[in-house]
């Protein structure tokens, strides 16, 4: 992976946030690296050959970001996407960190937000330093020389030098604080559809997953994980599995078992044969039921913590001529990642190395320094592409429990989840129990809109020392209180209410949730005023051209006031989040035992200046469909505090034979990017219940969606 | 030992009877282009071809293959329709995070062969085992269809 560099001691400050060019990074270099490859800055590396690498300070998970990133850098730098590979960046807080959140990780759609303007600069300040090294060469001055694909041109001789023929000399000069960008129209990369540049290993086989690192004298370890979260290792028999051909060793720590093999099977085998007592704590009696129950009384009886207050709600409620309530309620989820959980870590006297695909690789490399006892500069993260994140790999208690039972042996340990240990030792998307009310005017439009949630906190789980009472977790508000429309009067509040099951970001963070509940209670209100919910939500965007445009432009693109079949309908749904504005409709029949067939699905999406105009519909046709299918299938339950489901047989997936045909338009815009990964999904669900609403007339209020409520008979 | 020819390859493989296909290709052999996904034949990851059938590779013992040919998603491309395959993957961009990927593709080469020009229905029957989680299914029945002869 990255070697030992040659750096240019720079800082680069934009925007108010310190982008480091690669300063830090000489202290750990021990040298000069074998090839001569230099760094110009934390995100370009050129070797005297040419090669030129780009260090991607966003993991790759499926959603595009090392073509978006590399674009951005090559654009400015003046080279093809063909001409580079892809690095991953190492853990280096100082020079990846995410600009949004300050710290180096990849998610809530933030990463070209964030990179947009620091890896253009990154690309265009080496640049000029490639050209001020050529133009010393030649004794000219750097505005008589152009690049192009990798090389300097002095136009008025015809000399021509590759920028791996200058690098050495251009890591020593000074890099410029403010460096000039392209103006757009001068773009050749950005804005055009481009090639994957990880597509080609994704094809034949090579591709390098973390699952797929193999490092001299590894061994592969099962594991048995406690059935109850919470739960210890009471005792352990193991007589029966080290008598297994292939078993090197068994490992234990406070709440898990790990059989090392030979190979995968073997630990596997091993792990079958134990005979493992639990203390299964205090988590037990953990149910569905149970919690259900006391999320239910926090929504009765907590403490709400404000989140929007704007005109006076109460004297519009009583106001109202017609005043409408309703409770909506979202399930568990898992991620289950195509990947399953992994990890492989070497533990030695001088230090550690992890082989791994994470979002978060400084939390990841902190807690294994914390747990080795090494300092956190002698444990080295090689982060690998993750066969799925959608939020999973944001937390690292995968990679702190493989690092416990690493450090109890001497060879690189890599460890493999089964799929049932992936879902059922997930950290989960909330639940959440949402009240609304609303009051409408004789014209039946909104005079007053509440919106109350009781969910647990996220946070409590991924910041350090937790998350502290009394204190607003946006994240549980965001899509209710910056929703799309103008209401005279609103209010959004939350009641924190933790339940003893761990947490986790899920794809869409908080608008997944409260975009279903705010534009499914929309709809209640629409149907309510006897208007069409299109024509409903239009009148309160006013204020709102980019919502309104792609709200348009879906009604168009579906055809709107088509008539519907029978037991057929559409619904819409609308949003504006992570910089992003989306409209969908989706188009379903349903059958008379309650079946749901999506029939049609039309996304239309304002992002701002587009990156990579393939990998935007790309990203939106699987966001909706990945929505869809948690709407329609997904819900984690527990019961004697285990989770009943574990694998792709009672959790099931959306599949091909399901999926209909998905149109996806893009709305051309001059505005700052947006994010995209997370967009469609939050449009799925409220879009697939409007429909269902449409078809049957029964409300979606609770998912997943239960099609016995479809059922004729259950509707008649 | 067990003997297997894979990829054109004949190999002795040390491994217990009941070992699966898929871990004795990717633990004894190196061949890791093969994924595990499920481990109960739910979402075809793990999809090879043996004597050009797609077959779930986490729930076929390796000592149950007998003298039949393997092929992998690391030798797919040295046949006509998994060469056409993998381009119309490029061609349409159809890969997301890939993981799902190697399976998908082993699924359509195999249709391809035996049914040059499959129509919708044909196509979603010869993958519906196969699952994506980033649900890249338009794409997937897209680029079949592109190398659809007609």
């Amino acid at each position: 992976m990255s070697g030992p560099l040659t750096i240019s001691r720079r800082e680069l400050v934009v925007g108010g946030l310190v982008v480091a060019f690669a300063g830090r990074a000489r202290a750990r270099s021990e040298g000069t690296d074998a090839t001569g490859t230099s760094a110009l800055g934390g995100f370009v590396r050129i070797s005297p050959h040419g090669r030129i690498s780009l260090v991607m300070p966003s993991v790759e998970m499926g959603q595009g970001i090392y073509t978006a990133e590399a674009a951005l850098l090559a654009e400015e730098l003046d080279v093809r996407l063909d001409q580079i590979e892809a690095i991953a960046a190492p853990p280096d807080a100082s020079l990846y960190a995410q600009p949004l959140f300050k710290a180096q990780m990849t998610g809530g759609s933030t990463s070209i937000r964030g990179f947009w303007t620091p890896l253009r600069e990154a690309g265009a300040a080496a640049r000029s330093m490639l050209v001020a090294a050529a133009s010393r060469t030649w004794g000219v001055h750097p505005d008589e020389c152009a690049t192009k694909d990798g090389m300097i041109l002095h136009a008025s001789t015809g000399r021509v030098l590759g920028y791996g023929d200058v690098v050495e000399l251009a890591a020593t000069l000074p890099m410029s604080e403010h460096p000039k960008l392209k103006s757009p129209g001068d773009f050749k990369i950005i804005g055009m559809s481009q090639r994957r540049i990880d597509t080609p290993a994704k094809v034949n086989g090579s591709a390098v997953y973390g699952i797929d690192v193999t490092v001299d004298g590894m061994k592969t370890a099962a594991v048995v994980i406690s059935p109850v979260d919470g739960g210890k290792v009471k005792s352990v028999d193991e007589t029966d599995a080290r008598k297994i051909l292939g078993v090197i060793d068994v490992l234990h720590i406070d709440d898990a078992v790990a059989v090392v093999g030979e190979h995968y099977w073997a630990a596997r085998a091993g792990v079958e044969a134990l005979n493992v007592d639990w203390d299964l704590g205090p988590n037990a009696k953990l149910s569905t039921t149970s919690i259900r129950a006391e999320v239910a009384k926090a929504a009765d009886e907590g403490a709400p913590l404000n989140a929007l207050e704007r005109g006076d709600v109460e004297a519009s409620l009583k106001r109202a001529v017609k005043r409408l309530t309703a409770e909506y309620e979202l399930p568990f989820l898992a991620h289950a990642t195509m990947e399953p959980i992994n990890t492989t870590v070497h533990v030695r006297p001088d230090g550690c190395d992890i082989w791994v695909g994470t979002q978060t690789p400084v939390v990841a490399q902190k807690h294994a320094a914390r747990i080795t006892g090494l300092p956190v500069e002698k444990v080295a993260l090689h982060n690998h592409l993750i066969g799925g994140g959608f939020g999973r790999r944001l937390q690292a208690d995968t990679i702190e429990q493989a690092v416990r039972f690493a450090k109890q042996v001497s060879y690189p340990l890599k460890i493999i989840w089964t799929r049932e240990q992936d879902i059922r030792h997930d950290r989960f998307r909330p639940c959440y129990l949402d009240r609304l009310e609303a009051g409408l005017d004789l014209q039946g439009r909104p005079l007053a809109w509440t919106h109350r949630t009781t969910s647990g906190t996220v946070r409590r789980y991924f910041d350090e020392g937790g998350w502290p009472e009394g204190k607003l977790d946006k994240d549980a508000v965001e899509g209710a209180w910056d929703c799309p429309y103008a209401f005279p009067a609103i209010r959004v509040d939350w009641i924190r209410h933790d339940p003893p099951v761990k947490l986790n970001w899920w794809r869409g963070v908080g608008p997944t949730h409260n975009v279903f509940v705010v534009e499914s209670f929309l709809d209640e209100l629409a149907h309510a005023a006897g208007q069409d919910p299109i024509a409903y939500r239009r009148a309160l965007l006013a204020d709102n051209p980019r919502a309104m445009a792609v709200l348009n432009k879906a009604a168009d693109a579906i055809d709107w006031n088509r008539p519907s079949k029978p037991r057929s309908g559409r619904g819409v749904s609308l949003h504006q989040n992570f910089g992003t504005y989306a409209a969908a409709v989706v188009e379903v029949a349903v059958a008379p035992s309650g079946e749901i067939s999506l029939e049609k699905i039309v996304a239309v999406v304002d992002c701002g200046i587009q990156i990579n105009p393939d990998t935007i519909r790309a990203q939106i046709e699987g966001g909706v469909l990945f929505g869809l299918s948690a709407a329609l299938f997904n819900r984690i339950t527990f019961s004697d505090g285990r989770i009943e489901q574990g694998n792709f047989n009672d959790y099931r997936q959306l599949r091909i034979n399901e999926t209909p045909p998905i149109e996806v338009h893009l709305v051309e815009s001059n505005e700052s990017p947006g994010g995209l990964g997370e967009v469609g999904t939050v449009s799925a669900a409220p879009a697939l219940g409007n429909a269902i609403f449409a078809a049957t007339g029964v409300r979606v209020r609770r998912l997943p969606i239960d099609r016995s409520l479809l059922s004729k008979r259950g509707n008649a | 030992m067990i003997s297997l020819n894979i990829n054109g390859r004949d190999h002795a493989v040390k491994a217990p009877d009941d070992m699966p296909l898929l871990w004795v290709l990717r633990d004894l052999l190196g061949l890791n282009g093969t994924k595990f996904g499920c481990g109960i034949a739910q979402c075809g990851a793990c999809t090879v071809h043996v004597d050009g059938r797609p077959v779930r590779s986490c729930m076929l013992p390796a000592a149950n293959v007998g003298s039949r040919k393997v092929t992998t998603i690391e030798a797919i491309g040295q046949t006509e329709s998994g060469r056409r395959i993998q381009q119309a993957w490029l061609d349409l961009e159809v890969v997301q995070c890939g993981y799902c990927q190697s399976g998908q593709i082993m699924s359509a080469a195999a249709l391809i062969e035996r049914n040059p020009a499959p129509d919708d229905t044909e196509i979603d029957a010869a993958m519906a085992g196969n699952i994506c989680r980033c649900a890249t299914y338009a794409r997937i029945r897209a680029a079949i269809k592109s190398v659809s002869r007609k």
